[in-house]
């Protein structure tokens, strides 16, 4: 996915995008894709193992890279994958 | 670092669903789930009172969704979602009452109750998953079936027109429509909440990918392929002409449609009882 | 202000159901103008406002059904009317009102068949339809007014009986009880017995919805209040949850919904016994067709012959008890029936060896009691 987005917003230094867990329940997932191929930050791909349904569930390759942007949680047919923000040590 | 969480009772969202009903029967890559998903967010975001909602589901896949959320539900007779959810409805107008069903099930066989629900008003909120074709019976034509589509009962090509949703929701009076992809899931969430705050029938389309029959019909085997022709295709087009909101393989506009105010129907009622019941007492005294 | 209606009244048979409803506690109905139940229609889309209630008139009878069912699974007591061609159209719905036993009355004033036949002329032809109309094994509730009176009863009879049961029942009254005008007395509202369904006794996380008592009626919870149950027209198992591949759940749900009226038919049903103590001849009568029976047993009497009547109030579940009874002593059985021959059928099965005679009348006026006078002479 073309990256069409290209402006830096003006206080990036300020704010940090928070860490998040990417929590997915391999056994749920249909293996439909969805999340892997319109996350925003290419943070998923299809992984090796075949879970209970026989099929491959994504992994995460870089999850500091997830902006937490949840499309994944909204757009998985199957509640299989959703996304936790952790809150920063400074804002506990 | 992924957490394996082997129970589904973990997932933020679980609350919404009946765990004991869980998984649900759709296929890999239906848009159902997708819908229910932004349903559901849609819920979490408002924080409504799950006490105070009822959804109600025709038949046909997405007829399954009442049985599948954790709240008061009925699964009716095939087309006949509106007309029990208006007596839902009037009989205790403090209840949020959502229909859930398909393209089939509101607008063939319940073609006529849509039209009527729509005009009168109703403070019901529709979700429609279009998957163009009648996909629990195995894949056969429907309302919604673009020209030239192959399915089980036009195996030649189907030669009717079909309906155009939006088209059809605002001119039978709705006073929200909208219709989104089951692409662009922020939207329809934003879509569903601003439904369920507003007063009278709304009416959301979400156009659902049915890979397994529709799409596997129509040289779209798989979830990806549909929904990468709902990314090539749709246009954000909102409050643009609805007669002219197409779904073509080149063009799928997509967009809010109507969102404007009108007295809703349980107001009315209720004007018109307190009226009546002024009468009486000034007959009395 | 609401203001039941007391007292003597001089009333047509519809606005008398209407005035039974809301005594009965309707609040809700719904429905489609047919003649010749229209006039329920309109009375209670002025009398409902006055009490609170709804009336709606929906885009048709298939819808009307709908409608009722929501209402009664959001807490109101809820009813339609139609005849004929809305009640073929409500089939599919009152067997949703079966299986999710929804409580809910169905008034069908009865007109000359079929199709849409003779909607201003009186007929009994819908009384085998009100048994097996929906498709599927199920048990169902029917009455038939004979007068203006019943009218009234019979509707709060229904209401009750439906809350009891959790069943939809029917009141298959005929254009001439539905147009006549007749005095009626309405008891004062603390007079009339009325009966609501069973509340669940049990906590949200642990209702059942399906889950019956010994009565084979489950308790019933609405919508709003914190119970999150699931209902459908699917098979389903106590939880409420479809069950569409199981033999046992099947079997176990579809003949709980028969047994639930016929094992509660003594309960349930009710007839009216004129003069059949030592009665050789037995008209068993319905409807406005009793009428005419009642005189011609009179008559015949006058003329030394033993007959005696036996009205049946209660047509579903079939009193076929009280029939076997009277065919036990009884030489023969008259039924005069405005059809070609319904619920002779089921006399027929309950008299066993007793002979029957069937007098069918079809048209605009059903039998003077001359001409079943004529058979009771016939079969003495």
């Amino acid at each position: 996915m073309p990256e069409r987005i290209r402006h830096v917003p003006l206080d990036l230094e300020k704010v940090k995008p928070s860490k998040v867990e990417i929590h997915l329940i391999k056994d749920e997932c249909k293996g439909c894709g969805y999340c892997i191929e319109y996350c925003p930050k290419k943070v998923l791909e299809e992984s090796e193992e075949i879970n209970a349904r026989g099929v491959h569930p994504p992994r995460v390759v870089d999850e500091s890279k997830c902006i937490n942007c949840s499309f994944c949680s909204i757009v998985c047919p199957d509640f299989a994958i959703f996304v936790i923000e952790k809150k920063n040590k400074e804002e506990k | 670092m992924i957490q394996e969480t082997a129970q589904v009772t973990l997932h933020p969202f679980s609350k919404y669903l009946r765990e004991d009903m869980m998984p649900h029967i759709w296929c890999q890559g239906c848009g159902n789930g997708v819908l229910v998903n932004a349903f559901v967010h849609a819920l979490d975001e408002l924080q409504t009172d799950l006490d105070k909602l009822v959804v109600v589901s025709g038949i046909g896949c997405i007829g399954r969704t009442a049985g599948y959320m954790n709240v008061d539900s009925f699964h009716t007779t095939h087309g006949r979602a509106l007309p029990f959810a208006t007596g839902v409805k009037l009989a205790n107008p403090e209840l949020e009452v959502v229909v859930i069903s398909g393209d089939g099930d509101l607008f063939a066989i319940g073609g006529n109750h849509f039209i009527h629900a729509a005009r009168r008003n109703i403070g019901i909120k529709v979700l429609c998953a279009n998957n163009l074709n009648y996909g629990m019976t195995g894949g056969q034509q429907g309302p919604t079936t673009p020209l030239e589509s192959v399915t089980t009962t036009s195996p030649y090509g189907n030669i009717e027109h079909p309906f155009n949703l939006v088209h059809l929701a605002a001119a039978s009076g709705a006073t929200y429509v909208a219709r989104w992809t089951s692409l662009h899931v922020r939207r329809l969430t934003q879509s569903i909440k601003k439904m369920l705050q507003k007063e009278g029938f709304c009416f959301v389309e979400m156009l659902s990918p049915c890979p397994e029959i529709y799409g596997r019909y129509n040289k779209m085997r798989s979830g990806l392929e549909m929904m990468s022709w709902f990314k090539r295709a749709s246009v954000v087009e909102s409050f643009s002409d609805p007669s002219k909101a197409d779904i073509t393989k080149e063009r799928i506009v997509v967009g809010e449609f109507v969102d404007i105010e009108k007295l809703g129907y349980e107001k009315l009622l209720h004007e018109l009882i307190s009226k009546i019941n002024e009468k009486a007492m000034d007959r009395v005294s | 202000m609401k203001t039941a209606l007391t007292g003597a009244h001089f009333l047509n048979g519809d606005v008398a159901c209407a005035e039974g409803a809301i005594a009965a506690g309707c609040r809700f109905f719904a429905g489609y103008p047919i003649t010749p139940a229209t006039e329920i229609a309109e009375h209670l889309s002025q009398r409902m406002p006055e009490f609170g209630g709804i009336y709606i008139q929906m885009e048709d009878e298939i819808a009307s059904m709908a409608a009722i069912i929501g209402a009664s699974y959001s807490g109101l007591k809820a009813m339609t009317a139609t005849s004929g061609p809305g009640f073929s159209l409500m089939q599919e719905n009152i067997g949703l009102a079966v299986m999710t036993e929804a409580p809910c009355v169905i008034v069908d004033v009865m007109r000359g068949g079929p199709s849409t036949g003779q909607p201003t002329l009186p007929g009994q032809q819908d009384v085998m339809q009100a048994k097996w109309g929906s498709h599927g094994d199920y048990g169902i509730i029917a009455m038939t007014p004979s007068s203006v009176q019943e009218m009234f009863d019979l509707t709060v009879e229904a209401f009750n009986l439906s809350e009891v049961y959790r069943v939809p029942t029917l009141l298959m009254g005929d254009e001439i009880v539905g147009h006549m005008w007749e005095k009626v007395i309405i008891p004062s509202p603390d007079k009339i017995k009325i009966q609501n369904r069973k509340k669940p006794t049990s906590r949200p996380e642990e209702y059942l919805p399906f889950k019956p008592d010994d009565d084979l009626v489950p308790p019933m919870a609405c919508f709003g209040e914190g119970y999150r149950f699931h209902a459908t027209g699917l098979t389903h198992n106590e939880h409420g949850y479809p069950k569409t591949s199981s033999s046992e759940v099947q079997s176990r749900l579809v003949r709980r919904l028969v047994d639930k009226v016929q094992k509660n038919a003594d309960k349930i049903i009710r007839v009216e016994e004129v003069m059949l103590k030592d009665a050789d001849i037995v008209v068993v009568a319905y409807g406005i067709v009793a009428r005419a029976a009642l005189s011609a047993i009179r008559k015949a009497r006058e003329k030394g012959i033993k007959a005696g009547l036996l009205r049946l109030i209660t047509l579903w579940p079939f009193p076929e008890k009280h029939v076997a009874k009277v065919a036990e002593s009884a030489r023969a059985i008259v039924v005069p029936e405005m059809n070609c021959g319904q619920m002779v059928r089921e006399v027929e099965r309950a008299a066993k060896e007793t002979p029957v005679a069937f007098l069918s009348k079809l048209g605009e006026d059903p039998h003077t009691p001359m001409e079943i006078l004529e058979v009771i002479r016939r079969s003495k």
